[in-house]
């Protein structure tokens, strides 16, 4: 078995109002350290090791679905995992 | 003429569209179930809002798989009138038949109000019963309205005379004000506010009542020089 | 309460582990001499919850049985999922309201989302069509950044909720003081249309018949939620956080529609029920009770979110989104494909017994069989102790506040800028008010009013408290609170049919608390009576108390009323310049618990205003009166703040303004609070028959074109302000004090 991590975020040039709303929090409590905030998704796919081949099934789910290619980056990280 | 209106699992303005078609416009209309295939019967699709599919993951993003979608992708091609609506909107986005995304709104929280519009273009089969510019009155309703495209695209939408309506006092955030655009065919348009809510004085606002005449209209003629 | 292995039905005893589960010593032997035994851990677990405040009503059942529940068109009291009305042509309207306070003390979205869920539940397993929403929401002063944050997730919570499902949110109320700090109250009310055929039981009736399961998979979310509703908020209720659940109202929509589905289509749907407070062990224990009967459940056929889980959890869960129906025998797939159709379980999990046992199953072996009557009926009924609090004398001989007024225009101001008072649109905004497109009047107004499609009526819509009344004297603050809700009504041109009530309070088991329940539920029976609205429903929500200190009594009205024509629906706002401007009712100078004494004095003390009941119905019937004869332009009942906000709030459309003398004490007849007034707007040629049918109507002045409002008193003009100034005061007061700093 496979665990993939799929993390998706906005692009650069996308404005992220909810980034934006949790950096001024954090400034308020006095964080002036932080920069930026651009908040995205987190998703843990567990997939069976009979996938073919599994860096293009991952790219073709991220593509068609998971991320919206218009506003969305992506990037994952595959763990192998023994099943349960 | 005939109009379908789509019901995915979690649509939630079917009914006011369904009304708004059949008791103001006095035209026929159907609901059809999500996994429908075939839409060969309507003259025109209408894709209500809500929460298809519970708007998990990404508003529309998950409807866009439908096998109903095939059909609305066909009568699209054929040159069929498609109109979507808020989450209808959203969901032809996401199948590619329109350029854009949305996000969140600017406020990040749901907005709910009558928001005054601008017509844009109204030489278009969605558009053509209202005045050059004239200001209509629409209620608006969604929590991800706020449209973007890149700046490409936005030239092009300009260029091409699709924009059709823009918000007076943008509610949202989304880029030049849009409130509705169409297809570079001129037969598919997603807007965010609710035409469908806006049938009747008593509720508020008849101003959504021209849209649909408009389609019925632009059908007319054609039909009549087809026939 | 989690144990690595179940404590046995001895350890139960001899530790009284049943104590951490809200049993007390004589309760747990009450269950041991019905079951003739010790009871075991899942056992003890279904007694437990069963017999909490939330399901049993133990402490609250002596002052529930005053109040009237029966009416001409009362088609349905309390008892059921939600009370149902008659409104003619073969439809009822169906309703109820409820708490979800604890939950949304710890988690406030999630709490506030699945108070919402949880009352459409309510309504649709009753068979009707959920078709408005409201709430009554009440938190702390809106100065510290947790009370902020409460608010604000409540409201996100409850818009995330309603807007999702495609139910409008079309009305409520919001209050702010500081007795809520610790804990707001959250009531969420729901409305529903049904056709009379349509009307369901929640009943298991007939042996063979199949118990089924429908709707979301159980987990361990929410297990003991309605113990934890029963005890008082403190420091560790934080750490009680798992007992919150999580909403899913896609789910729930798909729920709906089934539900709807196999209720109006399938004639082998015996009973139906919401898995809500104590879940599976509620929704079967009441079903089996009410219909004489018993039910065995074989609990490894429940579907299950979790891995491992023990039936004490399952029995316990409050997973949200769940049904229990039950089916005629052999007519099992009928259900199973109308949830198929919506992508839903459908899954047998039990049958009804004869035997009035409920009896679990669960790998082949009894994990619990107790009488159900005992579970749902037999909980103890306790007359608590109740004693007058001192402070009730001392408000009552206290010499009447006489506010000092220096500018008349600065406070009316002020006043509007009162969050209790200012413009909620920030938080309606938010709701999605107008789904279904049958909203006639959207939140803002005296009462929401829907129309009732393919009819010529409409329903209109309230929830109300105003609780500052009730804690100087809870007695006369009940009759007000349901006599204001009626005003509501009638202003918008309804008859008043029935309400539904939450009740708010604090400990029960204080006997100054159990007085202020006692006293305010018998000026609510005598408001009831008098203004022929019956109680068909409602909660009861006790220990609201922080670290032991009590809200103030709260016993939110929900009232439903019919408008037996599109043409009455009536607005509080003027129309048309010219218009004459009445106030029915006579002004005194009442300022105990009022705003303005609030607002100058930071504390509220003193008489409540008076009521006279027979004035109330008198003027309420000769005002509806009136508008049902088209005589009326706007209506609007004189509350908080007085004569001078109720003129204000007329102006809010923004395109009049008016023009109007008062005569006595200046500042009462601006400012105070005497009830039973309305501000009502005639067109000139009604004059006469309006002020015939409206005996205590007197004119005070007119509408005008120049919005501005213009006092004048002993013909000189005391106040004068332009909309503009009004409306800012009154519209920006909620977003800045949100948006200021701590």
């Amino acid at each position: 078995m496979y665990k993939v991590k799929v993390f998706v975020t906005l692009k650069e040039s996308v404005l992220d109002p909810q980034g934006t709303a949790v950096k001024g929090s954090l400034h308020r409590m006095e964080y002036n350290e932080v920069q930026d905030v651009r908040i995205g998704k987190y998703l843990e796919l567990t997939i069976e090791d009979s996938v073919k081949d599994l860096d293009q099934a991952i790219r073709e789910m991220c593509e068609k679905l998971l991320s919206n290619p218009v506003i969305e980056d992506y990037r994952y990280e595959v763990e192998e995992v023994v099943a349960q | 003429m005939r109009f379908a209106v789509i019901v995915f699992p979690g649509s939630n303005c079917d009914i006011d569209m369904f009304h708004a078609v059949k008791d103001e416009l006095g035209a026929e209309a159907e609901y059809v179930w999500h996994d429908e295939e075939s839409l060969d019967r309507f003259d025109g699709i209408l894709l209500p809002g809500g929460f298809s599919y519970g708007d998990y993951l990404r508003t529309g993003a998950i409807a866009q798989f439908s096998h109903v979608m095939d059909g609305v992708k066909k009568a699209a091609e054929a040159g069929k009138p498609v109109l979507g609506v808020c989450n209808g909107f959203q969901i032809l986005q996401e199948a590619g038949l329109l350029p854009g995304a949305m996000r969140r709104n600017e406020s990040l929280k749901f907005i709910c109000k009558q928001e005054a519009l601008k017509v844009v273009n109204n030489e278009t089969m969605f558009s053509s019963s209202y005045g050059k510019d004239e200001e209509i009155i629409i209620p608006i309703a969604h929590g991800a309205g706020n449209y973007y495209c890149d700046e490409e695209t936005l030239k092009q939408l300009e260029e091409e005379n699709r924009i059709i309506f823009r918000y007076k006092n943008n509610p949202n955030g989304s880029v030049s004000d849009i409130a509705g655009i169409m297809n570079a065919k001129g037969n598919v348009l997603g807007m965010m506010p609710h035409p469908e809510r806006a049938v009747s004085e008593l509720l508020g606002s008849a101003d959504g009542l021209k849209l649909f005449q408009s389609i019925v209209k632009s059908w007319r003629e054609n039909h009549v020089l087809s026939s | 309460m989690s144990y690595l292995h179940e404590p046995t039905a001895e350890q139960i005893q001899e530790q009284k582990l049943y104590r951490e589960m809200g049993l007390s010593d004589e309760e747990f032997a009450l269950v041991q001499s019905i079951i003739g035994r010790l009871p075991n851990w899942t056992e003890t677990g279904l007694f437990s919850v069963m017999w909490s405040e939330h399901c049993s009503y133990k402490n609250s059942k002596p002052v529930l049985r005053k109040f009237p529940v029966d009416g001409e068109r009362v088609l349905q009291g309390p008892g059921e999922g939600a009370g149902v009305v008659d409104i003619g042509d073969g439809q009822a309207v169906v309703f109820k309201i409820e708490s979800h306070n604890h939950p949304s003390a710890i988690e406030p979205y999630q709490g506030a989302a699945t108070g919402v869920g949880g009352i459409i539940r309510d309504i649709f397993s009753m068979g009707a069509r959920p078709v408005a929403l409201l709430n009554s929401l009440r938190f702390g002063e809106l100065t510290s950044s947790r009370v902020k944050y409460l608010f604000e997730e409540v409201v996100a919570g409850i818009a995330g909720y309603g807007n999702c499902i495609g139910i409008p949110t079309v009305g409520g109320e919001v209050q702010f003081d500081a007795s809520y700090d610790g804990n707001p109250l959250v009531n969420a009310m729901c409305v529903g249309l049904i056709d009379h055929k349509d009307i369901q039981k929640g009943q298991a009736k007939g042996a063979g018949n199949s118990v089924m399961y429908v709707g979301a998979r159980t987990g361990r979310d929410g297990i003991h939620g309605a113990t934890f509703a029963s005890e008082e908020l403190t420091e560790a209720s934080e750490e009680k956080r798992p007992a919150v659940q999580v909403g899913d109202p896609f789910m729930e929509k798909l729920l709906l529609e089934a539900c709807l589905e196999l209720i109006q289509n399938c004639d082998a749907l015996v009973g139906i029920q919401d898995m809500g407070a104590a879940g599976l062990t509620s929704s079967s224990a009441e079903m089996a009770s009410k219909a004489g009967m018993g039910i065995e459940m074989n609990l490894d056929l429940v579907p299950q979110r979790e891995l491992n889980m023990t039936a004490y959890e399952m029995m316990l869960s409050e997973s949200q989104e769940r049904m229990l129906i039950v089916m005629q025998k052999g007519r099992e797939q009928e259900a199973i494909d109308i949830f198929e159709k919506w992508g839903l379980e459908a899954v047998v999990v039990g049958t009804v017994i004869e035997d009035k046992q409920l009896r679990l199953l669960q790998h082949g072996e009894v994990v619990a069989d107790v009488p159900v009557d005992a579970l749902a009926e037999e909980a103890p009924v306790y007359h608590k102790p109740s004693r007058e609090p001192e402070m009730f004398s001392k408000f009552q001989n206290e010499e009447p506040f006489v506010p000092a007024v220096e500018s008349k225009k600065e406070t009316l101001l002020q006043l509007l800028a009162q969050p209790t008072i200012a413009s909620k649109s920030w938080v309606f905004d938010q709701y999605d008010y107008m789904v279904r497109t049958n909203t006639v009047v959207p939140p803002g107004s005296d009462a929401a009013v829907i129309r009732i499609r393919e009819t010529d009526k409409a329903l209109a819509m309230t929830t109300d408290c105003n609780s500052r009344y009730l804690y100087l004297d809870p007695e006369t603050g009940g009759q007000i609170a349901v006599a204001e809700a009626a005003r509501n009504l009638v202003c918008s041109g309804a008859e008043p049919l029935a309400i539904t009530d939450c009740l708010n309070y604090g400990n029960p088991e204080k006997p100054e608390i159990f007085w202020q329940l006692e006293k305010s539920t018998d000026g609510m029976s005598e408001a009831c009576r008098t203004l022929g609205t019956p109680v068909i429903g409602g909660n009861v929500s006790l220990y609201n108390e922080t670290n032991g200190v009590a809200v103030y009594p709260t016993p939110v009205i929900g009232m439903v009323g019919l408008v037996h024509h599109l043409d009455h629906i009536t607005t509080q706002y003027f129309k048309a310049p010219g218009d004459l401007i009445y106030v029915i009712g006579e002004t005194l100078q009442e300022f105990g618990g009022s705003e303005l004494q609030k607002m100058q004095l930071g504390k509220i003390s003193g008489k409540a205003p008076a009521l006279n009941l027979e004035t109330e119905v008198k003027r309420q019937k000769q005002l509806l009166e009136a508008i049902q004869n088209g005589l009326v332009e706007s209506a609007h009942d004189v509350a908080e703040g007085g004569l001078s906000v109720a003129l204000a709030e007329s102006m809010m459309n923004g395109n009049t303004g008016a023009s109007v003398e008062l005569e006595g004490d200046l500042v009462s007849a601006l400012y105070s609070e005497t009830q039973s007034r309305f501000l009502v707007s005639v067109k000139p040629e009604n004059a006469k028959a309006f002020e015939a049918m409206n005996e205590d109507a007197k004119q005070i002045g007119f509408v005008t074109d120049n919005a501005v409002l213009r006092i004048d008193h002993e013909n000189q003009e005391v106040l004068a302000a332009a909309y503009d100034e009004l409306h800012s005061a009154w519209k920006g007061a909620i977003p800045c004090l949100l948006t200021s700093k701590a």
